[in-house]
């Protein structure tokens, strides 16, 4: 199957590179932005989706600051 | 809410950590019951962490003052002087349980925490140095945890432009569970400059700058949620600080340029609990009140409650007290900077600390009672009698190593190669490579260059040097004789580059106190600190204590690690670890080698308590000796003091740095102490150097009133070393491959 993890901070702790981008965005112009959230997507083919949890737990994500959605879009 | 008289499992005070009896204490103080506001603030600042509740009463004999100490213990950090008009500010603490929870954001959490001390002295840091303990390195949670507090560190450190410029690390089973991530900072100020941290001045304000309060950090109050908020709203609770190098960046320009601006009555950095802790030991030292209006806080999320607020500890904060008719100029300044600030507060003649919602009143304590009152414990100290920590070891299975790595060595020659190739000897390149080391263009002598630091100081026309120190195995084997060792073994870093030891911070990382062993472990430890510090003449400008470093398994090895900051007149003239070839080899100093706690014994699984006694005087100079010798250039050629591993393994690392074999006979040395061929070459202990140079520079060094034995000289690609009925031989090449097998073991 063909899935797709999306990876972001858990709500509540603070995101570095989210204020990061909010803090530039007025300098270009761009007004009125706010709580901006930085995460990642990661796309893969996996033979057994058993095992995409685990792997999110293990190596795609860190649980402890990160949460992640598992989603399938190719059977 | 709790309720007085009624203590139970489920009573608020105990989930916060507070006994039944503390919990009491509190009520009569204040004479009521605490409510959650108050009582979360009282389990801060009556935490071990705040309060040092077990180990203050044995800290008071510490010798704190000096001719040269500018700044002591109870201040952000200490500082001393340097010519000038220049001081040197500086001080270590840990970060332990963050990081063996998180590795990466605790040891990045540690290094920004560490900055913030430093420079809320006014000091700019300039240098970053750090003790790391972990448990066997070929356990998986070992390396993760390494991998992750080396990356951690390097990615603050780095970003923020501080080099890292020496440390160390070890790797001990007892760590397995419970890492030490203890982080030290250097900075440099005008010594008429420096600010204090005591509140002052009724009617000043109190100003937050640096990052919004988010609930960092705050995951244990959460018992003093009020009803109202859904139970899922644990998960926003993070425990987890992340750290924002760039945001402490800001901070530090901002808080410099105010400071040097005249702005400032007093600073404080905000650290393990928050404002609770800042705001009260403020008002504590400086005999004032404050009121908090949490209501002005910047907040990340809007919707705090108040104890979120004051217990919060999320980074990059600083506290400041300012006159009045300054606070527009202070915040303008922080704007600049894009650091925001608020006038959170001000200074009240009430001495209490009230904490306000929009001018309602939601907590009101006496500074006295949260501050001053706070319990101080007797510990119950009692000797195990005999050896507590395992003894998981095999030397046959450390020899089957090297052979892995190609390296074809038998007998002595093949425990050499062991020794090297242990973790704990072994070169730590492979972290600090992850780490700029240059970065300020001060850095005379970096990591693994030199036994010491050495950094560039032409402001003050000297160069400073420094080193940090801790062999929590062998303080395991004996809690007195390993204090005093690791001390010495600091200040003997400090003499192989020249220079003078001026003062000294430690970090106290033991076990649980309330246990009768650790408490003996921690009354003996301390003991030794006050007076091995005594007898140097070495005053103690700030500390730390961590406690409670234990898991199921047991305790860790009790680890007071102790940094030392010293100044010499020529950085140029530092000669550095490598042999240079046809140069004389000689040992020098009163060592007498033992294999008690040794790095062998403990590879061979043969650990057990004791260690021998410890001449500090004769040691001292000894040291005194190689200081002035290198410092007036007598023209040694290399200098590096003996430790772990023993004399061969000095050799050996002194011949792998300058690439130029050795060939050394210690039977002189044998004879002079009457001991083993073993124990020669393996032995460890305090008080021992291996210098090289022209016959001549040994002369002179003899001629300083200290014991020189020649043992050899350099040259070829051999190191070979003859010790009564035993001997090795390694090649350069296959003693480097040892000696860096630590990449490997990472891959």
């Amino acid at each position: 199957m063909k899935a797709r993890v999306l990876i972001r901070p858990k709500e509540g702790i603070l995101d570095p590179q989210g204020k990061a981008v909010e803090r530039a965005l007025p300098a270009l112009g761009f007004e009125g932005i706010d709580n901006v959230r930085v995460g990642r997507l990661v796309e893969l083919e996996a033979d057994d989706p058993a095992h995409l949890e685990s792997l999110c737990e293990k190596l795609l994500a860190n649980p402890l600051i990160e949460d992640f959605e598992i989603e399938e879009i190719e059977a | 809410m709790s309720t007085k008289g009624k203590h139970d499992e489920q009573s608020a005070h105990r989930q916060l950590g507070l006994t039944d009896p503390e919990f009491d204490a509190i009520c009569d103080l204040i004479g009521r019951e605490p409510n959650g506001v108050e009582l979360a603030m009282f389990s801060l600042l009556w935490s071990e962490h705040c309060a040092y509740k077990h180990s203050r009463k044995l800290l008071g004999n510490l010798p704190v003052e000096g001719e040269r100490v500018v700044m002591g213990p109870g201040e952000n950090a200490g500082a001393v002087s340097l010519p000038g008009g220049w001081a040197v500010a500086f001080k270590v603490e840990s970060h332990n349980h963050p990081s063996a929870v998180e590795p990466f954001q605790g040891a990045a959490t540690g290094v920004g925490g560490i900055l913030r001390d430093v420079f809320a002295l006014g000091a700019r840091p300039i240098a970053l140095l750090d003790s790391l303990r972990f448990g066997d390195i070929d356990s998986e949670r070992s390396r993760f945890l390494f991998e992750g507090a080396v990356s951690g560190i390097g990615h603050y450190g780095n970003s923020i432009g501080v080099p890292t410029v020496g440390g160390e690390v070890y790797f001990e089973a007892p760590y397995e569970q419970n890492c030490l991530v203890n982080a030290m900072c250097i900075g440099l100020a005008r010594s008429d400059e420096m600010i204090r941290s005591a509140a002052a001045g009724t009617g000043n304000a109190l100003v937050l700058m640096g990052a919004a309060t988010g609930r960092d950090g705050i995951g244990g109050a959460s018992v003093l949620a009020s009803a109202e908020l859904e139970s899922g709203d644990d998960a926003k609770r993070p425990t987890v600080q992340i750290g924002d190098p760039f945001e402490e960046s800001k901070l530090v320009e901002c808080c410099l340029e105010l400071l040097a601006a005249d702005l400032l009555v007093s600073l404080q950095d905000l650290g393990a609990a928050g404002l609770t802790s800042s705001a009260g030991e403020m008002a504590s030292k400086g005999g004032v009140g404050v009121d908090i209006d949490v209501a002005k806080v910047p907040l990340r999320e809007a919707d705090m409650e108040p104890f979120e607020v004051m217990v919060s500890e999320s980074q990059e904060r600083m506290l400041a007290v300012v006159e009045p008719d300054q606070v527009d100029q202070v915040i303008e300044i922080c704007q600049r900077w894009q650091t925001s600030a608020a006038a959170i507060g001000e200074v009240t003649d009430s001495g209490t600390v009230r904490i306000l919602r929009d001018g309602e009143v939601v907590g009101e304590i006496a500074v006295e009672a949260l501050v001053d009152e706070a319990p101080a414990y007797d510990l119950d100290p009692a000797e195990p009698g005999e050896w507590i920590y395992g003894n998981e070891n095999s030397l046959d299975r450390r020899i089957g190593e090297i052979a892995g790595l190609g390296v074809d060595a038998a007998e002595d020659s093949a425990i050499l190669a062991a020794l090297l190739a242990s973790p704990n000897i072994a070169s730590k390149r492979w972290a600090f490579e992850q780490y700029d080391s240059i970065v300020g263009s001060r850095t005379g002598s970096g990591p693994e260059a030199a036994d010491a630091a050495v950094l560039d100081i032409p402001e003050a026309g000297v160069a400073i040097a420094t080193a940090i120190d801790g062999n929590g195995r062998r303080v395991a084997c004996d809690p007195y004789r390993g204090t005093i060792e690791g001390v010495l073994e600091c200040t003997a870093n400090l003499a192989c580059v020249g220079a003078n030891p001026l003062g000294l911070t430690n970090c106290l990382n033991f076990g649980n106190p309330e246990k009768p062993t650790v408490a003996w472990q921690l009354t003996k430890s301390v003991e030794a600190l006050t007076d091995v510090c005594k007898a140097l003449d070495l005053p103690v400008v700030g500390g730390n204590v961590s406690l409670y470093n234990e898991t199921a398994d047991g305790p860790i090895y009790p680890t007071p690690v102790v940094g030392v900051v010293g100044e010499l007149a020529d950085a140029t003239r530092v000669p550095g670890q490598a042999f240079e070839p046809a140069q004389t080899i000689a040992l020098v100093g009163p060592f007498a080698p033992s294999l008690a706690g040794s790095e062998l014994v403990k590879l061979r699984g043969e650990l057990d308590q004791g260690l021998p006694g410890v001449e500090i005087s004769e040691i001292a100079a000894a040291q005194g000796a190689v200081r002035d010798s290198v410092s007036s250039a007598d023209g040694l050629t290399a200098c590096h003091d003996i430790s772990d591993g023993g004399l061969a393994c000095a050799i050996a690392e002194m011949a792998i740095a300058g690439e130029t074999g050795a060939e050394c006979d210690l039977d002189g040395m044998i004879d002079a102490r009457g001991c083993s061929g073993e124990t020669a070459l393996f032995g460890e202990g305090p008080g021992g150097f291996i210098v090289a140079g022209p016959d001549a520079a040994l002369e002179a060094l003899a001629s300083r009133g200290v014991e020189v034995i020649r043992i050899g000289s350099t040259g070829g690609t051999l190191i070979t070393i003859a010790a009564a009925e035993r001997s090795v031989a390694l090649s350069l090449a296959d003693a480097a491959t040892c000696w860096r097998s630590l990449e490997g073991r990472m891959e």
